[in-house]
């Protein structure tokens, strides 16, 4: 699961020079180096740290803070099932029990095998197409127990 | 000749539903029959529940409308001649004749959005050749107090929830001087309920550029940024390709439409914080902080993002002003009710039949946006309460529904129009657990810095459980004089909580908790009459 180190390093300090001379850039480094590793190696904070001229704890404070960031990989498939009131008004908390108990996982959990993590997101902006979920990036709308049994398969399979 | 059809496929609403496959199979199909058919991906109209809908272009430049469509649809529509005949799937339903007729657009006045679902969101000529730019091009030619004296003029408030005058907050900025200025395009949509500006970045791009820079050139600021939220990849997308496309025509750049003067914009995404929507946790998190709310003063007008002056302003005010700028501002201040001017997109989300984006001048009542435009709830069940304003909005029963839609008639009701989102539920709703919900993701979003939204949130979600625990089985004597202290201790907390948090998120998390408990008290296990007798 984990990639090798050496690697790892070469492609954050690549990606570090490309914000050379960006203000703020701690948010823009952060989604770089999650997109191209997947999550934020904890080994990279001192080399993001000293890039941005800041400590090693703010650095740390800022991935803490953020639901985006996260030091550990997600799984190979991630759903993301909004839980905000529109989607609660259509009856989206019935659908997050179906889908919690066919995964077997909790929310913001990773199965053990790797193949599935179980997000909650706080609106996806589908509010008039409600209850809405986003499955590996895809936008679903509308979604029924049909649906949602649809879902953890094709995460399953 | 070729026919163009118009498909939602920019917005991500109407991809939710499918709109992606319905303009695959459009494509396959007329290919198949040899018809020339060009395939126009635009925003939405703003009516989901006909999403995905399809638009064909009649002869004569006027569109009719079906939906919503599946691909399976689509074979016997092509069957029944729905390029040519304007009657071609009435027998199925799903004909509804020429768009603009459809009572729910027709009611409507669009300012803000008279080109989303319309234009190609990707062509600026397109946003040309639909008036845009006439703003930009009228605010070159106008010194920095002119421009500002207009929008002043407009009545134009912010729409992102506060209501502050736009043309007053400008002005500071204009006054203020400094090496450098910005302006900060609050793209952080985070309430439910609402996605007023994720349909502009996606359906109309331009006119949120073409406002920042009139903002640029209006208190002399140089560079431009949008704090675009990660939920919205779509949004994300769209806005990067205008930026781009908007520099590569000098619309923006070191000089913005041959003024001379430079102005440039950057998206910079969030990270899923919900309090980054609050101005100065933005701030915070766009100078790559923690996004924690900066006490105020001072002002971000005078010193905002890397301690410039700052215009920071939501996305629909932002794009509200070059239509300001084009039509004049008496063209907009016409309309309106009371000191609430313009227009306001209008968000109908949750529970309702006819789920939307309605753009009306200020003033319709509650009942009548839910009942009439929204047709009521999709469930058919009756309305039970309606929150409006987001998550940290107030829960409205039937008995408030006569309530203006207006800043100053919501605040008399102990409400708030927010960003013009409303979620309606049907009868099946259980307030006190949406009261928990409120402190729950209070919260969960708490950015830390101040005690009553930190603890107080925590503390609110414990109350409701003990208040809710045991709701109608419990013993009733004791049980009973246990919770009405519990909910007067419920109510001390949301006082605590509105009066001493540094921010809206603490500040306004007790109004969905204090008007569940005020109109639904019966659903807390208390008796209706609790609220007159305590008084």
């Amino acid at each position: 699961m984990t990639r090798a180190e050496p690697i790892q390093q070469r492609e954050i300090d690549e990606i570090l020079l490309r914000f050379r001379g960006v203000e703020g850039a701690t948010l823009p480094v952060l989604h770089a180096i999650q997109g191209a590793v997947g999550f934020i190696p904890e080994s990279a904070v001192p080399a993001i740290a000293a890039f941005l001229n800041r400590t090693r704890a703010e650095i740390h404070g800022v991935i803490s803070f953020y639901h985006d960031f996260r030091y550990e990989p997600a799984g190979r498939h991630v759903v993301k099932l909004c839980r905000a009131e529109a989607c609660q008004a259509m009856g989206g908390e019935r659908l997050a029990d179906i889908v919690k108990r066919d995964l077997a996982l909790e929310f913001d959990e990773t199965s053990g095998d790797g193949a599935v993590s179980l997000e909650s997101v706080y609106c996806l902006g589908l509010c008039a197409c409600a209850p809405a979920a986003m499955v590996d990036g895809r936008l679903v709308g509308r979604l029924d127990e049909e649906g949602a049994g649809a879902l953890v398969r094709e995460v399953r399979s | 000749m070729t026919t163009r059809v118009f498909v939602a496929t920019a917005d991500a609403g109407a991809l939710s539903v499918g709109a992606e496959a319905v303009a695959d199979t459009i494509g396959a199909e007329a290919a198949a029959r040899s018809q020339d058919v060009t395939i126009v991906s635009t925003g939405s109209r703003g009516l989901y529940w006909l999403e995905p809908m399809v638009e064909i272009e009649a002869p004569d430049g006027g569109r009719r409308a079906y939906g919503p469509l599946t691909p399976k649809d689509i074979p016997g529509l092509f069957d029944a001649g729905w390029l040519a005949v304007g009657t071609a799937g009435q027998e199925s339903g799903l004909a509804l004749g020429p768009t603009e007729e459809i009572p729910f657009l027709k009611q409507q006045s669009r300012f803000t959005f008279a080109r989303c679902g319309i234009v190609d969101p990707a062509s600026l000529d397109d946003y040309r050749a639909h008036g845009g730019l006439k703003g930009l091009t009228a605010a070159v030619d106008m010194t920095a107090e002119a421009i500002v004296q207009a929008v002043t003029d407009s009545g134009l408030r912010g729409r992102g929830g506060a209501g502050f005058p736009t043309g007053i907050k400008w002005r500071t900025v204009l006054q203020t001087s400094a090496d450098r200025k910005y302006i900060v395009a609050n793209a952080d949509e985070g309430d439910s309920g609402t996605f007023a500006d994720r349909m502009l970045m996606e359906g109309d791009p331009f006119v949120l550029i073409e406002g920042m820079a009139i903002a640029g050139l209006a208190v002399e600021a140089t560079h431009g940024y949008i704090y675009l939220r990660s939920e919205y990849p779509h949004a994300i997308a769209r806005m990067n390709h205008a930026i781009g496309t908007a520099r590569a025509a000098g619309v923006l750049g070191t000089d913005v439409l041959g003024s001379g003067r430079a102005f440039d914009i950057d998206v910079r995404v969030g990270a899923g914080s919900y309090v980054c929507g609050e101005e100065t946790a933005l701030l915070e998190s766009l100078e790559g902080h923690r996004g924690q709310v900066r006490p105020k003063p001072p002002l971000p007008a005078h010193e905002g993002l890397f301690g410039r002056p700052t215009v920071i302003n939501n996305v629909v005010t932002l794009a509200s002003v070059p239509f300001v700028l084009a039509e004049g501002p008496q063209a907009y201040a016409d309309v309106g009710f009371g000191r609430s001017r313009g227009t306001i997109p209008i968000q109908l989300a949750g529970n309702v039949r006819h789920g939307g984006l309605f753009e009306a001048a200020f003033g319709m009542t509650l009942g009548t946006l839910i009942d009439d435009v929204g047709g009521g709830t999709l469930s058919g069940r009756p309305v039970r309460a309606v929150q409006v304003g987001g998550p940290l909005g107030p829960y409205f029963p039937r008995s408030l529904f006569d309530t203006p839609f207006d800043y100053e008639a919501f605040a008399a009701s102990d409400g708030l129009i927010g960003h013009g989102g409303i979620v309606v539920f049907d009868d099946t709703v259980d307030l006190a657990h949406q009261a928990r919900f409120a402190m729950e993701f209070c919260a969960i979003e708490s950015c830390g810095k101040c005690t009553p939204c930190r603890i107080g949130s925590t503390r609110g979600v414990e109350l409701v459980d003990r208040i809710t625990a045991n709701r109608t089985t419990g013993n009733r004597s004791t049980d009973h004089s246990d919770r009405m202290s519990d909910i007067t201790l419920l109510e001390d907390l949301c006082e605590t909580m509105k009066y001493g948090s540094l921010c809206a998120l603490g500040g306004f998390a007790p109004y969905p908790v204090m008007s569940a408990l005020t109109h639904f008290p019966e659903d807390f296990g208390a008796s209706r009459e609790r609220s007159t007798a305590a008084e």
